[in-house]
């Protein structure tokens, strides 16, 4: 058994150790409801463009020569994937999620016999990836540097992804990234950006005719390369949403069971001091007894 | 019959403003500026660098936007951008920092035309606000 002053010990790092995560949490729970209220004012955006879009893409008759973004550059043999990750870690699951999801889709894309190729956005996501796909990261991107999420971080990504495109370096883009839905859930959510996939094409909002100015190929043209920013800002600020999300439950679990070890301990501590005192008892008993 | 529409301008970070009781708004398309009156046709169209005026019931506003892209439709108006800056709280050195910023870009040597069209109508703007 430990010596009482071991337990001692332990007792006030396991304290100190509770402290901290306490700390952490309220922390997470300042951030968490900034960054859930900004993923909510970002929607509207996402939301319309998408909307924009499709009533385009619709619009469009000769799908022969629409743009490369929309229709998919007619090959399917490389695919890029973009996982989106924090920067930080202590935040439970949210990052293993992330690429549990993404390895899946990795291993059915190896499977196949396509060229798998990977860009990480955050840290931590390079850093699981590194060992089994380190081959396959062709860019690694972080934003430690930036303290609140902004357009222009998601600009860079997305001019990045274009750039890779235009020089014919993959033919299908994915995004990986945890959508926010409360504090305790969040589901990882995979993401075709590039072919566009308007599978949401149930509105029949085709009916309006619009006029166009300038043409309709050259607003597309324009247009996606920005919803591709646009779906990568959205991804962004639900994945800090989730982040902050993830990380306040998991230090609060932390926190209790500091709490539950603390007891335990306590428990262990008065029940070994108790057995102490009984044991100079008997001694000084049977002590006196002998003579 | 009122003549008024509702319009709605948002950007990535949020909704930026929302009103619906506006007469007439002018936005500077790419090939001119387009005045929008209540029962437009639909319409679908670009923004180059310059100034939006809306007129409503309470007022004029002007507003600086960088790029975006407009759709009316149902007598909705919506504006996209991704930056925007009212005119009225404007500080002069925001202005000059996207004007050195938008010098800077024009100096480099690989841009198109049409990126250097929108990077003069840019200054222009800027030029003529500050």
């Amino acid at each position: 058994m430990a010596s009482l002053d071991d337990l001692k010990k332990r007792i006030s790092s396991v304290k100190s150790t509770q402290k901290i995560t306490k700390a952490m949490k309220m922390v997470a729970a300042a951030k968490l409801r900034r960054a859930q209220e900004s993923a909510e004012k970002g929607r509207p955006y996402s939301d319309k463009m998408n909307n924009i879009i499709l009533n385009l893409s619709n619009g469009i008759s000769d799908i022969e020569n629409a743009p490369k973004l929309l229709s998919g550059s007619g090959e399917d043999k490389v695919h890029l994937c973009v996982v989106m990750t924090s920067d930080r870690g202590l935040c439970g699951g949210f990052n293993t999620n992330i690429i549990k999801k993404a390895k899946l889709y990795f291993q059915k894309i190896l499977d196949e016999g396509k060229t798998l190729k990977i860009i990480t956005v955050g840290t931590k996501g390079y850093d699981q990836l590194k060992r089994l796909y380190g081959d396959n990261i062709i860019e690694r991107i972080s934003f430690k540097e930036s303290k609140n999420i902004n357009y222009f971080d998601a600009d860079k990504v997305g001019k990045i992804i274009i750039e890779k495109f235009e020089k014919k370096e993959f033919d299908v883009c994915a995004i990986f990234y945890n959508q926010f839905k409360n504090v305790i859930t969040q589901i990882p959510q995979e993401q075709q950006i590039i072919p566009l996939k308007t599978s949401e094409n149930e509105g029949n909002s085709s009916e309006d005719n619009y006029e166009f100015e300038p043409e309709e190929d050259e607003i597309l043209s324009n247009l996606l390369p920005k919803n591709i920013s646009t779906q990568i800002f959205k991804a962004m600020l639900e994945n800090s949403a989730s982040e902050q999300g993830s990380r306040m439950s998991a230090m609060d679990n932390a926190t209790r069971n500091a709490g539950e070890m603390v007891d335990k301990l306590t428990i262990e501590y008065n029940r070994s001091r108790q057995a102490a005192i009984t044991k100079e008892l008997i001694e000084i008993i049977s002590g006196a007894e002998s003579l | 019959m009122s003549e008024e529409y509702s319009v709605e301008i948002v950007n990535p970070e949020k909704s930026f403003l929302l009103k619906d009781d506006v007469t007439e708004v002018v936005v500077p398309a790419f090939e001119g500026e387009i005045g929008i009156l209540k029962d437009h046709i639909s319409i679908i169209s670009f923004l180059k660098p310059g100034i939006i005026k809306i007129f409503s019931k309470s007022g004029e506003e002007s507003f600086y936007v960088n790029d975006g892209i407009i759709e009316f439709k149902n007598n909705n108006l919506s504006i996209l951008t991704s930056l925007i800056l009212n005119l009225k709280d404007i500080d002069k050195e925001k202005i000059s920092e996207i004007q050195k910023s938008a010098e800077e870009e024009l100096n480099k040597s690989e841009i198109n035309d049409q990126e250097k069209y929108l990077l003069d109508q840019k200054l222009e703007v800027l030029k003529s606000i500050n």
